[in-house]
This record gives C-alpha cells, structure tokens and sequence, in this order.
C-alpha cells in the first residue's frame, strides 16, 4: 500500500475506509529523540489539518496533523513502552488508525512528491 | 549580534545540529540527546563551553572586593580552589550564579553565565568600590571545554605532561600550565553534569586543536561531543540550578535550596544582605515525577484548583525513563497531591527529594 504524506510530515496509508498514521523519517529525524507520545483515545474525531495528538522528543513537542477526516479507531499501543520505534522507522511504525469520513483529502502528496518539498 | 564559539567548523563538520543559544550559536546535539547523555553517564563526553564568560579580578583588594558582592564567603580559600556562589542584586535576587576560582590571593577568576556576561560586568564593575583592584572581562579571548564522564580522569590522563597537573579534588583547580600539545590551560574539576569531570580554559588560538586531541585521546574509552539538549538533561538529573529558570533577578535566592552558598553570617556586608536576612521565604525548590508526559518550564502546578507553583525546568530523564522536573512551589504544598498542567491535561506528580541522580563515588 503505497503511502501519501502531508506537508506537515504525517504520513497516510489508505486501505478502503482504514488510513493508518504516521510521521516521516524527515520528520522523526528533525525531531530527534522521541521519548514520549501521546497518543489519542479510540472514538476521537480528528479534522483533517488540525492536530489530534503529540509526539515528545527530549528538547520539544510536535503536534501531530490528522491526514484526513475521520474517527480514531486504533493506536499503537507498544509506543507507550518503545517511543523510540518511531526514530528507529518512522516510516514503517503506525501510530494511530482513523476510519476515514468522505474522501481522501485531494492534496496528499507521493512520497517522490513529498521529498521534493523537503 | 550572534556569536560564534572557536569551534564553529568544528561543530558543522561533526554533525552539529545548531542553535542559538544566549547569544550564541552552538549545536544543540551531534549524534542525539540520548547517545550523549549515555556517553557522559558511562563513559565520557566533551563539550564546548566557551560561550561561558569570564572576569580576571586581580589585586591587593581583590578577594575583600568579590566579599562585598557575593553571598559566599572567599575568604580562607586556598589556591586553586573553586566556590560556586551567587551574585545577589540588593533586593536579594540574583544577578547571576557564577563560579569563583583563586589562582592566589591577588588574582581570582570569575565564571559566568553566557547570556549575563555583559550584564554581570556592568553590575561588578559599577558596585566595585575598592581601590587596588582590577576587573577585566577576557570572555572572548578564553576558550572553555567541559569533559565529563567517569572516563574524563583518564583523557585527561593523556592530555596533561604529568599527573600532577590533574586537580585531585573536586572544586580545585591546577594551572595555568601547559598540556603535552602546548596549549596554555587551567583546568578545574567541576562541571554541570552531575559526573566527575573537567573544565579546561584555554586559550581561543589553541581551542581547535585542543578539542580534537580532547576527541582523539577520547576515541578509546567511546567519547562523544555532546551539545546543549544533553547538557541540559544531565544537570537536571543533578539538580542544578539554570539561571533564567530556578534564578532570575526576581526569584529571592534563599528560596532556591541553595543555603550552602549563602552566607548570611560572615562578617562582612554584600550587595542584598540586608534584604536576604529580612525575607522570609515563601517559595521553595522541589523535585517531582510526572505520572504520564512531560511538563515542562512553565507549566503550572495545581493542589486540587489552587495554582501553588510552576516548572521551572522539566524534560525527560533517560537515565529514570522518566518525566523530571524542578517546581517553585508556595511552602506548606509539597506534601499535598498536586498536579501538573501540561497543555490543558491535568497529570500527578510524585515529589521526590533532589537530586534526581546522585553518582556513585
């Protein structure tokens, strides 16, 4: 499944009604270590855009944009315990599940589109 | 104006990741907090200091001179000797916090914060009144490394040309002397990690070189260069106070848990004496764990809808694996169930005595 990326760093991988969530290996490294998230409560609704949870890194917080609209329906629970998988694949770790509401937002980028803006 | 340490390059072609820092630009992390601050807990890491500033007071009056402007008492100190002491303003908060070193009894220096260096200078020069002293800021011309770190006895083992050249004791100095390479260096056993360790001053024409023979004779005991995020996490652990956020010119310093350094009793007058001994403290300096996230500065305490303190400095502890941080809290609170605001979310935290980490000696 290829995945869709925001311009603010979050990635979306879309599969029917079910987007996965994540955030970028540029983003994971911008921040540095992570060692804290915040992850959101099953149920939350989530607009596309604002920020629906946050990822701590030693020295910062980054508030996480939802890539579409929708209701969280799963979070990845091992980053509670293992913040630190994010930095080890950011791209390969989902944090968050939303059931998408409507469409996909059109303005999602590939990740060849996404890099160029880097 | 944005300033530059002598490693500048040096920073870059590490990898630094760079910011400004009180003034200064300086690199926040190399290869990342926590790598360095495992580094420094269990081997050894360097960093560069030199945004640090520095005042040559020298003179038949100088120790009577730095007397009447500090809390603590100079007096009796022998050379080479180092004491950490604030610098009260007359209502009895503080300019700064600075480290006093006496090379001998008419020459003492005085380390300060990077981002009071121009102001303290005005301030001791202005309430210096003494004859027969003399007051030089030499900041820019001095270089500063701290290597710190159960291993940093044994780089430095192979930077000095003998052994008696190392201070045996912690808050002691040796110099100025040369090292093996040449450079011109007084170095002290003091740092702000909570690790045994050194400062080396040094000269900006030998900063350079010195810090990569610092790295070099590093290599084999796994040495990083560590910046200011990790700098920032191990003095936390070891509850040391930053200026600007567990000291400010309005903070009173004797609410601070910092009575080791004040002298009310010695018999000399100081700037703020009169105001230190008549205030009656209010606020006190504690350590707590947060329950779930990490508060940081300036997030607000609560016992149940009474705001009673605030963070002054909070961050994740990778030693605990932990949220830690420091409170100012309203006496009488510290033993209540307080929360923690932390971005709207209300979270418990669990008082504990400081420091949070305490080496093994």
């Amino acid at each position: 499944m290829a995945k869709l990326f925001t311009n603010t760093h979050e990635w979306a991988e879309v599969d029917g009604k079910n987007v996965k969530v994540g955030i970028s290996n540029y983003a994971a490294s911008e921040l540095g270590d992570i060692v804290f998230v915040s992850l959101p409560s099953v149920g939350d609704k989530v607009s596309y855009g604002e920020s629906f949870m946050e990822v701590e890194s030693v020295k910062s917080v980054a508030e996480i944009n939802a890539p579409v609209n929708g209701k969280i329906i799963a979070v990845n629970e091992e980053l509670d315990a293992a913040p630190e998988l994010i930095n080890q694949d950011a791209e390969g770790t989902w944090i968050a599940e939303i059931e998408l509401d409507g469409d996909v937002p059109a303005d999602l980028m590939t990740k060849e589109d996404y890099e160029k803006t880097l | 104006m944005i300033y530059k340490t002598a490693l500048y390059d040096e920073h870059v072609a590490l990898g630094g990741k760079i910011v400004e820092f009180a003034g200064w630009e300086l690199p926040v992390q190399y290869s990342g907090v926590i790598a360095e601050h495992d580094a420094v807990r269990n081997r050894v890491g360097v960093f560069d200091v030199s945004h640090m500033g520095e005042f040559k007071v020298s003179g038949e009056n100088a120790e009577a001179q730095i007397n009447a402007l500090v809390t603590n008492d100079v007096r009796g100190m022998y050379d080479g000797q180092a004491r950490y002491s604030l610098l009260p303003n007359e209502s009895g908060g503080a300019v700064d916090d600075i480290l006093i070193y006496r090379e001998n009894e008419k020459l003492f220096w005085i380390v300060v914060n990077a981002a009071n260096t121009e102001k303290d200078f005005a301030w001791i020069t202005s309430h210096a009144k003494m004859k027969d002293v003399v007051i030089k800021n030499v900041s820019n011309k001095v270089s500063e490394f701290a290597v710190q770190g159960p291993k940093a006895i044994d780089v430095l083992k192979k930077l000095v040309k003998s052994e008696d050249d190392i201070p045996q004791k912690y808050y002691s100095a040796k110099g100025p002397l040369y090292l093996k390479s040449g450079a011109f260096a007084y170095i002290s056993r003091t740092g702000y990690t909570g690790e045994d360790g050194f400062e080396l001053y040094i000269k900006n024409e030998n900063a350079v070189k010195t810090f990569r023979d610092i790295l070099d004779a590093g290599e084999e005991f796994g040495i990083l260069p560590c910046g200011l995020g990790a700098r920032d996490v191990l003095r936390l652990e070891a509850a040391m106070p930053l200026y600007g956020h567990e000291l400010s010119d309005t903070i009173p310093v004797d609410e601070v848990g910092l009575g080791f350094a004040i002298k009310l009793f010695k018999d000399v007058d100081f700037v703020g004496k009169k105001a230190i001994t008549d205030h009656i403290p209010e606020y006190e300096r504690i350590g707590a764990f947060v329950e779930k996230g990490i508060a940081r500065e300036g997030s607000e305490v609560y016992f149940n809808d009474i705001k009673v303190g605030y963070v002054t400095s909070g961050t994740h502890s990778p030693l605990l694996g932990r949220g830690i941080c420091m409170i100012r809290i309203k006496k009488g609170y510290k033993d209540k169930e307080l929360e923690v605001d932390i971005r709207g979310r209300r979270s418990k935290l669990e008082i504990t005595p400081l420091p949070f980490y305490k080496r093994q000696k």
